[in-house]
């Protein structure tokens, strides 16, 4: 794999760089409202959960998710308008650039953007206190992987695209009812073992099962298992993607 | 070998898209420092034979020498040294006139301080000097084909690659394209351009070839092929009774065409048919030398592509 695909993540970071606060505050604020009242409101009611606070459950499926929705929204909506809407894409591919490398810088970027609005949330979470610093910081590199999994994902869906309306489908059949299933409100052992089953075939479960456990300085069982299916689903929807694109674009 | 040496050579392309067959069997060759013209009505498969040329789709059939480098292979390093001007605009509506040419000088592994330093002369090229901080959507249509002709040359190309240049321009923001053009060709660039402007063809192209339903249908340059192809002048008539006067033009004429209301007449010698038509006081005519739009439309008719 070469490098090249560095200069279309450099793209796509001098467009945003000018508009990087607006664009975290504005990932961030649906999940940190989320969080702040159901970890309060919800947490008074509930007390303890597995032996720690409500909020310092829901603290550690948050930061999951928020770096889910954030890879999702970069590999999906501005993908797409880069693919298909300005057509950023094709003259990339004019250049001495080939549609892989576009898709590598693709899915490094949504993936930084998600290292950005996890990393946003570990703040917010260790500033209130339900994580030490260092625990905090040992969680990025799982965010990353997080975010290069659903980037990945993502870029498969866009290429199927004929529009806008169509990830709709997407999110809300897919991504809302994983987040439902994936232990990020509850523990998923409160559902039907064939649930469950279901569930740890998903993606986001993996990604919450490392980082909630980190987040209070312990080490996941089977974490090896956690990051392999996330580094999978990285690896298989990228490969995805790479066909899927192809057979959209260089026909 | 001699056939590697052209600037771009294709030999029995063929592509298909499903069933249908879009490039039956192109063969091109096109001399290093030649300007040259591919035509052909809409659907014709021009882009798709500009798109197998630099690598972008794989060819079912046939062989491609770009800049020596065989093609796909080798597209990659063949792309390093060429420039494209794609068809539909492009540019980057995030970025300002400067920042698109240094992002997209990036794609070339060429580094930005590299790139920053030819920025000003391809500004001027383009002659946008003082807009480089102008946003993308303050340009006219005229100003944005220039800076998207000044992006494809961020990597002073030996050959640019330009799907159809003007299309959507005004008459001025057209001659100044066409001047920058010859301009790149007297550098010594090798330029292959595809249009429907019969206009654009003649003034630009040294040579050219008139492609239809994926076929080469006619190859030379533009003076050869009015020559090979068609009488030296044409007189269009129309008027009331035109149709009763049609057995009088095919009598005075070798070809004599109709499209709608307009008849055309094809011929070598004037005299008898405008002496003819003086007589004719209801029908109006227009003399005019035959032209490469006249070719154009024998060789690939005059109904219409969608």
């Amino acid at each position: 794999m070469s490098l090249r695909w560095i200069a279309v993540w450099r793209r796509n970071w001098l467009v945003w760089r000018r508009l990087a606060i607006p664009s975290i505050l504005g990932n961030l604020a649906d999940p940190l409202i989320m969080l702040f009242g159901l970890g309060y409101g919800l947490g008074a009611m509930i007390g303890e959960l597995e032996g720690t606070t409500y909020f310092a459950f829901l603290a550690g499926g948050f930061v999951a998710t928020s770096t889910m929705y954030a890879a999702t929204f970069e590999s999906l909506f501005s993908a797409f308008s880069r693919m298909h809407v300005q057509r950023t894409w094709e003259g990339i591919v004019n250049a001495p650039m080939t549609l892989d490398d576009v898709l590598a810088g693709e899915c490094a970027w949504a993936a930084t953007k998600a290292l950005a609005a996890g990393a946003c949330m570990l703040v917010i979470v260790a500033a209130f206190g339900y994580a030490e610093p260092r625990f905090a910081v040992a969680a990025l590199p799982v965010i990353v992987l997080v975010g290069l999994a659903f980037a990945a994902l993502g870029l498969a869906v866009n290429a199927l695209a004929n529009g806008y309306d169509f990830f709709s489908y997407y999110m809300t059949l897919f991504l809302t009812p994983m987040m439902m299933l994936s232990g990020v409100f509850f523990p998923i052992e409160q559902m039907p073992d064939a649930v469950q089953v279901g569930a740890k075939i998903l993606p986001l479960y993996h990604g919450v099962a490392v980082v909630r456990p980190l987040l209070s300085g312990e080490l996941a069982p089977r974490l090896w298992l956690h990051l392999g299916v996330l580094g999978a689903y990285a690896a298989g929807g990228f490969y995805l993607a790479t066909i899927l694109t192809r057979r959209r674009l260089l026909r | 070998m001699r056939a590697q040496t052209g600037a771009l050579i294709a030999q029995a392309l063929r592509k298909s898209f499903g069933a249908t067959e879009v490039v039956s069997g192109v063969n091109l060759a096109v001399a290093t420092g030649e300007c040259f013209g591919l035509l052909g009505p809409n659907g014709a498969g021009k882009t798709t034979t500009l798109k197998l040329c630099l690598g972008l789709t794989e060819p079912d059939g046939g062989e491609i020498h770009l800049l020596g480098e065989p093609v796909p292979r080798r597209a990659r390093e063949a792309r390093r040294r060429v420039g494209v001007v794609p068809q539909f605009d492009n540019l980057d509506p995030d970025f300002t006139v400067a920042e698109n040419l240094i992002v997209y000088g990036r794609y070339f592994g060429l580094r930005s301080a590299q790139i920053a330093a030819r920025v000003p002369g391809l500004l001027d090229f383009a002659g946008l000097a003082g807009r480089e901080r102008s946003k993308i959507n303050t340009l006219s249509g005229g100003m944005k084909r220039r800076l998207t002709l000044a992006r494809a040359l961020v990597n002073d190309p030996q050959l640019v690659f330009m799907d159809e240049p003007t299309t959507g321009l005004d008459p001025q923001a057209r001659h100044l394209i066409w001047e920058r053009l010859r301009r790149l060709t007297q550098e010594g660039k090798t330029l292959v351009l595809t249009t429907h402007f019969m206009e654009e063809a003649e003034r630009l192209c040294d040579r050219l070839a008139i492609m239809d339903h994926g076929r080469i249908i006619a190859e030379g340059s533009p003076r050869a092929l009015i020559a090979e192809h068609i009488e030296p002048h044409v007189v269009e008539v129309h008027g009331p009774g035109f149709e009763a006067w049609m057995d009088v033009a095919r009598s005075l004429c070798p070809r004599v065409e109709r499209a709608g209301d307009t008849v055309f007449c094809y011929v070598d010698e004037t005299g008898p048919l405008l002496a003819n038509l003086k007589g004719h006081r209801e029908l109006s005519y227009l003399h005019r030398q035959a032209s490469l739009e006249d070719v154009f439309l024998k060789l690939t008719g005059r109904d219409l592509r969608d």
